[in-house]
């Protein structure tokens, strides 16, 4: 009982309808519950592994895999360990991400700006694409550019010959392969210090603007230093480098660069899909960009470029970055559907191929998720540094 | 009315004809053409291309899937037609894509929980349709029961047990949309209340369980359904191999579900949760009462959305053996019987017009939804 005539810090009142004491209740409660169940499941867990003969450690990570991945970045062969198959599968999936990731954004770019063009026929193919492509399941778009494009290719002997030596057939797509020679380091250098000298006149030049106002001309400068120096080198070096083409041998071709059908089939779906969603939000962040800002410094006198350039591309990206990076992490998130086709990466390699051999489930799947949760939270750092840069700065 | 006083206006309209506009940019098929189509010579260009490509994919899309189909016929029809789609094969697998191995006999009870979600999903969506609250109760209460005992059957009452292996199509991906809609809303806005909670545990919990889950792929989500479930639970408990995806689909998609009532709680303005708790009611009393209905109503097209990526992420639930449509249309696919040059774009054509056809249908649903709301602000 709560006795009111007693002053508040004399009452010791414990009282269920206290808000205080109430949230200690709710919160206890819930830690309790949650403890409860994850123990129980923690030894249910156990003692059914033991019980099936599953291992509890991560013994096997040394042990030999021996199964075959086709595409591989890092050395692998059947005497492998299960630790190279996982690195294979996390370098195949970062490779397949990373293009992936660039292709979807130069193209959702385009198909973005090209939804607001005045021509009322590029808005409308481009509405189009959009909106067929973004409602159609990932999966079955996979599955077709894979199953009813690619494989159905002829066999290597009647191949599809593209000029500059590129081939197609049902084991992919045959590339020149590029061989490098002695003077090809000084080729490299001359890039590097192309790039050096380009970023000390841009640093110049905004210093020059900042006093006088006047503009130099950086895109033209940086055009001549970056494509000059690394072909006076080149030429200076005795063209460093050469192609060597596929031949065809026999049923298949020696020789190039092979890119396997499964990896062009994931990188064009995940590319074509998630470029849809691209622009749309590329398209958004523009619209939401008010008419009187363009309106504005055309009133200055920019001209057309320059106002796109300076003053409403940089605050539609403010608007364009978050969403974008989600659908990055999306996209990173969907190339686990290479499964489906064979690609090998993370969730086909690992927690396919090594958890079926293995049998050890939950270290498996612990690992794969962490994998993934990593990748994720680098990403978003990453793009949150990048927009931080086009940040709103308040007074 | 005897006298009308003499109303002698200070300015007549009519007094002043309306100017036609200048003949040039007079609204007709050329004008509009000269603006819309050939502004500049780039815009010129571009439109030669895009009118190009526009005309060439059509084409090619019509006489794949009209002009050089085959439309019945056996499967010789179709080996001899290399340039047409092959449509007798679908009629041919229409039942298998729609219900998979389930017996023909008893696919009335598959048709028939159809039609009572379709009624349901009907009454709930339509703006104007009575006692709506009494539909929602229906579907997200009651269906998932009376769903279930249809399909499964029970002995007592004299409807054969159907094991769920032979489950399969279009039911089993119509089956886990409505699962995972049924089961990730309610618990996607308890989520999100406890993300925005203040006790801290709770709320701990809570944003561990939505970034978590959000920041996996669903194949993996699935996986650990498929192999870890069983390890978790004693043997006898083991849930059923149907039963698995499902449960990873709700809890999956909660997540989602979740940041998006989040995005609806935080637009409510303060004044509401201040004037609530003026009033002296309780937190649930005021949540369900004045925050939720608001916050839901606002970010209808981001649950819809959600949706329709459920709905197309069901596609993946093949990966653990569960025969949806798209698993049931690869599998018709590869049948030997059906070997032929346009079998495999003709069955993934079929599959890609129906999985359009729900997508987009739901995404304008939702587009309606927000002109409405959009035209209730504006009073």
């Amino acid at each position: 009982m709560v006795d009111i005539t007693q002053p508040a810090h004399l009452r010791r009142a414990f009282s269920i309808y206290d808000k205080k004491i109430r949230a200690i209740v709710y919160q206890a409660g819930l830690v309790v519950s949650l403890a409860v169940v994850v123990t129980a499941i923690a030894i249910q867990t156990v003692s059914n592994m033991r019980q099936r003969g599953i291992p509890l450690t991560f013994d096997f990570w040394n042990q030999t895999a021996g199964f075959q991945i086709n595409q591989t970045l890092i050395p692998y062969d059947t005497l492998s360990s299960y630790g190279q198959a996982f690195w294979v599968g996390v370098a195949n999936t970062l490779l397949v991400s990373a293009l992936g990731i660039l292709l979807a954004t130069i193209l959702g770019f385009l198909i973005g700006i090209s939804r607001l063009s005045h021509n009322w026929i590029v808005a409308k193919v481009a509405t189009s694409y959009v909106e067929v492509i973004r409602n159609i399941p990932l999966l079955l778009q996979l599955l077709f550019w894979y199953n009813a494009v690619l494989k159905p290719l002829p066999a290597p002997k009647a191949s599809i010959a593209l000029p500059g030596g590129i081939y197609l057939n049902n084991r992919g797509i045959i590339l020149p392969a590029v061989e490098f020679h002695a003077g090809a380091a000084l080729v490299g250098m001359a890039i590097v210090a192309a790039a050096a000298f380009a970023t000390a006149f841009s640093a110049y030049a905004s210093g020059v603007q900042n006093r006088t106002g006047k503009q130099l001309p950086v895109l033209v400068v940086h055009l001549l230093l970056l494509t000059g120096l690394p072909l006076v080198a080149y030429v200076g070096a005795g063209s460093p480098w050469s192609f060597t083409y596929p031949e065809l041998r026999g049923f298949n071709f020696r020789g190039g660069q092979q890119i396997y059908p499964e990896f062009a089939a994931l990188l064009i779906g995940l590319s074509v899909y998630t470029a849809s969603f691209v622009a749309e939000i590329v398209r958004g962040g523009i619209q939401a960009v008010s008419k009187g800002q363009t309106e504005a410094a055309h009133a200055l006198g920019l001209p057309k470029g320059k106002t796109l350039r300076l003053v409403v591309v940089p605050q539609a990206l403010r608007i364009i970055i978050p969403p974008l990076t989600s659908q990055y992490l999306n996209l990173i998130k969907n190339s686990s559907l290479a499964v489906f086709i064979g690609y090998p990466d993370l969730v086909q390699v690992f927690a396919g191929s090594v958890l079926n051999q293995t049998g050890a489930a939950v270290q498996v799947m612990a690992i794969t998720l962490v994998v993934y949760l990593v990748i994720s939270l680098i990403t978003s750092a990453a793009m949150n540094a990048f927009n931080l840069r086009f940040a709103l700065v308040e007074r | 009315m005897t006298t009308t006083l003499p109303v002698t206006p200070a300015f007549h309209h009519e007094y002043v004809p309306a100017t036609p506009p200048p003949s040039d940019i007079r609204p007709n098929a050329v004008t509009w053409a000269r603006t819309n189509l050939f502004s500049s010579p780039f815009s010129c260009l571009l439109t030669v291309c895009f009118t190009g490509l526009a005309v060439w994919l059509v084409s090619q899309f019509l006489s794949f899937a009209l002009f050089n189909a085959v439309w019945s016929g056996d499967s010789e029809a179709c080996r001899a037609n290399p340039d047409g789609a092959c449509w007798s094969f679908i009629r041919a697998k229409l039942n298998y894509l729609q219900y998979g191995a389930y017996p023909a006999t008893e696919r009335w009870r598959a048709d028939l929980t159809q039609v009572i979600g379709v009624v349901l999903i009907a009454w709930l969506l339509w703006r104007n349709a009575p006692r709506r609250n009494t539909a929602a109760l229906l579907f997200f209460g009651v269906y998932p029961i009376v769903g279930f005992t249809l399909l499964r059957g029970v002995e007592a009452i004299g409807l054969p047990v159907i094991d769920t292996t032979l489950w399969g199509g279009m039911m089993i991906t119509l089956l886990m949309s409505v699962v995972g809609i049924v089961f990730s809303l309610p618990l996607g806005v308890v989520l999100a209340l406890g993300r925005r909670s203040e006790l801290p545990m709770v709320k701990a919990v809570c944003v561990f369980y939505i970034e978590v889950v959000r920041g996996v792929p669903f194949i993996t989500v699935l996986f650990m359904a498929n192999f870890m479930m069983p390890l978790f639970v004693p043997e006898a408990l083991t849930p059923d191999r149907l039963l698995r995806p499902m449960i990873a689909t709700a809890l999956f998609s909660a997540a989602y579900m979740a940041e998006v009532v989040r995005a609806g709680l935080q637009a409510i303005p303060k004044g509401q949760y201040e004037g609530a708790q003026s009033l002296g009611i309780g937190y649930f009393t005021m949540m369900r009462l004045i925050i939720l209905p608001q916050a839901l109503t606002i970010v209808i097209p981001g649950i819809v959305s959600t949706f329709i990526g459920l709905f197309k992420d069901t596609t993946l639930v093949a990966i653990v053996g569960i025969a949806d449509f798209l698993r049931a249309v690869e599998t018709a696919r590869i049948d030997p019987n059906w070997a032929g040059p346009t079998i495999s774009s003709t069955g993934y054509l079929f599959a890609a017009i129906i999985y359009w056809f729900f997508c987009f249908g739901m995404s304008r649903y939702s587009q309606s939804v927000e002109r409405h709301l959009a035209r209730g602000h504006k009073s």
